[in-house]
């Protein structure tokens, strides 16, 4: 059946497909330059990173300011990887399974967080995440083999543009179908209501669970491609601050929004790269931009809303106006 | 034990200049049930002041002192007024980001107007005391004495006075207290001021206690100084002395045993402990959480 509005599907699929193939030919084509395929790579990481802490603060809307310190064990695991353990080994199999392994630590790390989620939520989760990025942040600091404060130098550089849109489009499909899964409507209902979720059958200790797993694995896959980007990575770049620039594209953009996510990732990205001239002035241009805009339009520019073609078919809206 | 007691006075002065800062975050929490995170910038920011003040005009140490608090009063009313109030019936995570955007605010304003630490001159002759063996300076009384004198004052405001229980009661029923003719605005900006007037004081002693003033400070200090009022459970004032005193205790007995980058990881790890066992710190009261 045709529901009038409604976005067919296959449109998107070849989108995609024609895009990551772009993302992989451009470079080549040397039609961009190695500045703006930084850009186009940040963009992309912090695409998942914003979706990634949207499906925590947004969709479930809890409040996590830890998602520095699931990034900075991505970023460290993979570091390891392809820095100390197989320094020698073929990228193109090296750097996936590297991200890979970013990604399931930081989803590993996510267990405990999301069991103490069971408790407590508001403020003192909001404490919680952020002993959790404290820890992680000076526990990295006091291991030597890592290089301690200093950081690890020297990482190769493998995430490319075409990686870093592949692992961009897999953040959001896996989250876009998360949530508008039945179980990911479950999710949806913690945020409204706890207590009525429980009561109609959610089980929220799963949710929440299955969220902050999901969450933290794809911090540690933007994390993996972070490192790989910069080929440098030391705690402080995964201080608090990190977590305010990713917080500050998640309400920017809109919460609970894929595409609200997408365009606070762009930017916020593009923003900073434009206002580099400021220098330290910059960054209080963007919490300033963040007070704002709570003080004005709390739900960010998209709040709660999507692009049709983001959502499943029967998530949007048909045209029923018309028929009446 | 000579050792372990010179200690303990070095954890009772770092641990008063906690506690100073803990209560300006505990009295906003009890108030409005938020966290001030822009708490610890006005402290370094109370640092800056004095450094400012000093620079311009020589004055005495209680003078600055007084001249700080009021000015740090001053900044805690003016962020309540256009940053939290207009958020006040609003999600309260639009309260906590709104938050934490002015810390950073504070925080990177400083930084973009003083890129350096600085160091912060001395405002009073130190005098170095010995009894039985243990060293004793005036500026460790001074800081000890000052910091234990406004809690006090501080106690038996919210405990005796018609304002104290103009606070209490909004912290127990903010939707009532309007009904009964107590003007809620006015009290939350008072309590807004007097939490950053001690911050601003804690500054100050700060500064004169550990002599280089950065803008990270409200970070490294600021910080620290939210998990003791989270320990002893925000909102509860005494809660947030006590923790105050015990975080400052276990940084200095840390430092003392293992090498000092270990201070972050044992305090938050600490945090992190208490919250599994006692979800509302040592001294708070458990409300009902899913509600």
């Amino acid at each position: 059946m045709k529901i009038p509005g409604a976005t067919s599907r296959i449109l998107p699929a070849v989108l995609l497909f024609v895009g990551l193939i772009v993302s992989a030919v451009l470079p080549a084509t040397g039609l961009v330059n190695d500045y703006l395929q930084f850009v186009l790579m940040s963009v992309a990481i912090n695409a998942i990173l914003c979706v990634s802490l949207n499906l925590v603060n947004g969709w479930m809307g809890e409040f996590s300011v830890g998602h520095a310190g699931f990034m900075a064990l991505g970023a460290y695991a993979s570091a390891i990887l392809t820095v100390k353990l197989f320094p020698g080994a073929p990228s193109f199999l090296l750097f996936p399974a590297a991200v890979l392994i970013g990604g399931t630590v930081a989803g590993l790390a996510g267990i405990p967080v999301g069991i103490l989620s069971f408790k407590t939520r508001g403020d003192y989760l909001a404490i919680i995440t952020l002993a959790f990025l404290m820890i992680v942040k000076s526990g990295i600091e006091n291991i030597p083999y890592t290089g301690g404060p200093r950081g690890m130098l020297g990482i190769p550089r493998l995430t490319t543009v075409a990686w870093a849109y592949f692992w961009c489009v897999v953040a959001f499909w896996v989250i876009r179908n998360l949530v508008y899964s039945k179980y990911g409507r479950g999710i949806c209902a913690i945020r409204e209501d706890e207590v009525a979720a429980e009561a109609m059958g959610v089980s929220t200790r799963s949710a929440k669970l299955v969220a902050f797993v999901t969450s933290s694995f794809f911090a540690g896959v933007a994390g993996a491609l972070f490192a790989h980007q910069l080929q440098f990575i030391n705690p402080s770049s995964f201080d608090i601050l990190k977590s305010t620039e990713i917080l500050v594209m998640v309400y920017l953009g809109g919460v609970a929004s894929l595409g609200g996510s997408l365009l606070g990732a762009g930017v916020v990205t593009i923003l900073t790269q434009c206002l580099q001239p400021l220098g330290t002035w910059r960054m209080v241009v963007l919490p300033a931009l963040l007070v704002l805009l709570m003080l004005f339009r709390p739900g960010g520019i998209m709040g709660y809303r999507d692009w049709n073609w983001l959502k499943p078919r029967i998530f949007t809206k048909p045209r029923l106006e018309k028929s009446k | 034990m000579k050792y372990l007691a010179q200690q303990a006075i070095n954890a009772l002065q770092l641990g008063s200049i906690y506690a100073l800062i803990a209560l300006g975050y505990s009295m906003v929490y009890g108030v409005l049930t938020m966290i001030n995170f822009a708490h610890g910038d006005v402290f370094m920011l109370g640092s800056f002041f004095c450094l400012l003040l000093i620079a311009f005009v020589p004055v005495p140490f209680w003078l600055a002192l007084i001249v700080v608090m009021g000015a740090t009063a001053l900044l805690g009313t003016f962020i309540e007024r256009f940053a939290y109030r207009p958020l006040r019936n609003a999600p309260r995570v639009s309260a906590i980001i709104t938050a934490l955007g002015c810390g950073l605010v504070i925080q990177n304003t400083t930084l973009g107007i003083s890129p350096y630490a600085r160091p912060m001159p001395h405002l009073i002759n130190n005098v170095t005391y010995q009894f039985g063996g243990l060293t004793v300076t005036t500026l460790q009384m001074i800081i000890i004495g000052i910091s234990v004198g406004l809690m006090l004052a501080l106690d038996f405001l919210i405990g005796k006075t018609s304002f104290g229980m103009a606070m209490r009661a909004i912290s127990s029923d903010r939707a009532t207290v309007p009904l009964l003719g107590i003007p809620a605005n006015r009290v939350i900006a008072i309590t807004f001021a007097l939490g950053a007037a001690l911050g601003g004081a804690a500054g100050l002693l700060y500064g004169m206690a550990y002599p280089v003033v950065s803008a990270a400070m409200g970070i490294t200090v600021g910080w620290k100084a939210f998990v003791a009022a989270v320990i002893g459970g925000i909102g509860n004032m005494r809660g947030a002395v006590l923790g105050a005193f015990l975080l400052g205790g276990v940084e200095v007995m840390t430092v003392a045993v293992l090498p000092s980058t270990y201070r972050d990881l044992i305090c938050y790890s600490l945090l992190l402990l208490i919250l599994v066992f006692k979800p509302h710190g040592l001294l708070g009261k458990p409300t009902l959480q899913k509600a």
